[in-house]
């Protein structure tokens, strides 16, 4: 048998768009961990639940689980500088951030799931949409919808969120945050609120990744821990807090993945992520693009 | 207290408790207190990395996993031998697996605390949350190795038939895993106080007050880390090699739970983690609490107790329940002296 060349190109595209959804998990990631340095290992969780009041409007209302996201923005908003706020006061404030802020975030992250557990036991949930079931064939390429639309979101977040980080004054406020605490008092910014509405853009993205990953894949309580391997591989190979380093690392990853599961069998998926991380700790601690 | 003084005295304990638990003549007794008994060696683990050096472990799950997979290996191997090997071979290998108890539980430690060297080495030349995070992705990416591997079942599990009792004791198999799980809790104490009054301890607690400034003074802060990482992962191991026994059949999603890892850092955050009787304090409450809420409410809830009250803690008690018990009797002391000082004043 000859090389399947259609079959690797096939793989790369769907790697190609499986990285751009990932992009939209990893970007809150990237504001939280890589610019703000606060470890927000329940971010998976946040975006679970995004999925999962996707889910409700659809199932109640009928409504299109990314029109639900952008409604739901605020809410997450809130939800993000509430986090933070008692994140600041309990551990930022005492200097406990190290130990203890990991703990508390681990905590979160577990109560997130096993509440949604009782709540909604442990069966998978989708979404219905017009294009979910449909797809785009151009000649031997095979482009689903389910895949595409999320990949176009989640660029068009990127490109909206790039241009608030580097032309806006809060956007560059929080730049300069992780950079010099003191100089932006200076300008007459206070670092604490700049986190606060940084903490909470980087949750609100939370809601557009988990309508994004309920319209991609059927949804569990515990389909977030696999993605506490992947942002954080992506985040660190994209070198932390740049963004386009970001998108490069996440297509990487998905375009690795999806070779894998494509000549190997997708149940050894999740193990690429981690030999990811761990390849990227060992040779490239700075990523891609280094801050 | 000398070490040797300090285990004596908790290993005449244990025994006593043991007896005292046969003396009720109820099996249940044994089912819980086995739970119990495991999360205290979980939880002394990962206080030895977290608490000691304060790096957090988020994958005990997946060490405790490697301990029960171990013995899984250990007890398909006979079979495996018939079917495979020339017949000399063969009988040997069946003659000497599955090995005695206390040697699974010893061989689960040393692979688990290899692979925890090898984790180590890979991430803690960097900053401490990378290691954090690698332990995250460990659990996941072994999980996927096992239920990608056949000879351990892959994801159908695996059975492990329980003897029903102890020929050489005389005891029924649940009293004697009882007993070796005592026993492997005693061990686990008096290595983490040894530690806490060993130059070792101090090491590692120069490492958790401020790394830099420890290598900056000599201290090999990496080579303490690795020791660190091992031993916590060994421990974890062993806490994992009966498992299979006691439950029967193993699979992947049971053997690597959430539930251990998020019970191996509430119940030493919650006991208090500067010292080896915090994470005692935690895993007996905890895993009592659990036991009762399971039987009484269901298991889900029991759950959301432990990682409401892991929030609860970290935030309004950073030091836990013996940081509070430390507290409040500190606070007492100035107040006397004080005292004391007011009434040099007057007289």
């Amino acid at each position: 048998m000859d090389f399947p060349v259609e079959l690797l190109i096939n793989a790369l595209i769907a790697g190609i768009l499986l990285g751009g959804f990932y992009a939209a998990v990893t970007v809150g990631i990237s504001i939280s961990f890589g610019i703000l340095d606060i470890v927000n290992i329940a971010h998976p969780a946040f975006i679970i639940l995004g999925s999962y009041i996707a889910y409700i409007a659809n199932q109640r209302l009928g409504l299109d689980p990314i029109l639900t996201s952008i409604l739901v923005l605020p809410l997450f908003y809130y939800l993000g500088s509430l986090v933070y706020q008692v994140y600041y006061l309990s551990f930022e404030k005492r200097g406990q951030e190290a130990l203890r802020g990991l703990a508390f975030f681990f905590g979160l992250l577990f109560v997130t799931e096993v509440l949604l557990i009782l709540v909604f036991g442990v069966d998978y949930r989708y979404v219905h949409a017009g294009y979910i079931d449909t797809t785009l064939r151009l000649g031997f390429l095979d482009l689903p919808m389910r895949m595409v639309v999320p990949f176009v979101i989640s660029m068009l977040l990127m490109a909206g969120l790039q241009w608030f980080l580097s032309k806006t004054f809060t956007g560059r406020a929080i730049n300069a945050v992780a950079q010099d605490q003191l100089a932006l008092s200076l300008q007459a910014a206070d670092p604490i609120r700049i986190k606060r509405i940084a903490f909470a853009i980087s949750i609100a993205t939370a809601a557009i990744a988990g309508a994004l990953l309920i319209i991609i894949q059927p949804v569990e309580p515990s389909v977030g821990r696999e993605y506490i391997g992947r942002v954080f591989a992506i985040c660190v190979l994209g070198g932390m807090g740049s963004l386009p380093g970001m998108i490069i690392a996440a297509m990487l990853l998905g375009i690795v993945e999806s070779i894998t599961s494509t000549f190997y069998g997708p149940s050894w998926a999740p193990a690429v992520a981690f030999g990811f991380l761990l390849i990227t700790l060992a040779v490239r601690p700075a990523g891609l693009l280094g801050r | 207290m000398r070490t040797w003084q300090f285990f004596l005295i908790s290993l005449a304990i244990a025994l006593a408790a043991f007896f005292g638990a046969r003396l009720l003549g109820n099996d249940y007794l044994f089912f819980a207190g086995y739970v119990v008994l495991q999360f205290i060696v979980l939880a002394t683990a990962w206080n030895i990395l977290g608490g000691y050096c304060g790096y957090v472990n988020f994958g005990s799950a997946a060490f405790f996993a490697i301990g029960a997979y171990t013995t899984v290996v250990m007890t398909k191997l006979p079979a495996f031998a018939k079917r495979n090997l020339p017949e000399g071979m063969a009988d040997l290998v069946v003659a000497m697996t599955p090995p005695a108890m206390p040697v699974l539980v010893i061989l689960g430690g040393v692979i688990a605390g290899l692979v925890g060297l090898g984790t180590g080495y890979l991430t803690l030349r960097l900053r401490g949350v990378f290691f954090a995070i690698a332990t995250l992705a460990l659990a996941v990416v072994l999980q996927t190795l096992i239920v990608n591997w056949d000879f351990v079942g892959g994801s159908r599990g695996a059975y492990v038939i329980r003897p029903a009792t102890v020929p050489l004791l005389g005891i029924n198999y649940i009293e004697y895993l009882f007993l070796v799980m005592l026993v492997l809790v005693v061990v686990a104490l008096t290595t983490a106080r040894a530690i806490e009054r060993s130059r070792l301890g101090y090491g590692f607690a120069t490492i958790r007050d401020d790394e830099q400034a420890a290598e900056a003074c000599g201290v090999p802060t990496l080579r303490l880390k690795l020791v660190a990482t091992t031993l916590s992962g060994a421990f974890m191991g062993m806490a994992g090699a009966p498992f299979p026994y006691y439950i029967g059949y193993l699979e992947p999603s049971s053997a690597f739970g959430l539930a251990y890892a998020v019970n191996a850092i509430a119940m030493p955050m919650i006991g208090g983690t500067t010292s080896w009787v915090g994470p005692l304090v935690g895993a007996v409450l905890l895993g009592t609490l659990q036991q009762l809420a399971t039987v009484t409410i269901s298991s889900a809830i029991s759950l959301l107790i432990v990682g409401l009250l892991l929030v609860f803690f970290v935030i309004i008690a950073p030091n836990g329940l013996i940081g509070l018990f430390n507290d409040y009797f500190r606070r007492k002391k100035p107040d006397t002296e004080e005292a004391h000082k007011v009434a040099v004043k007057t007289s």
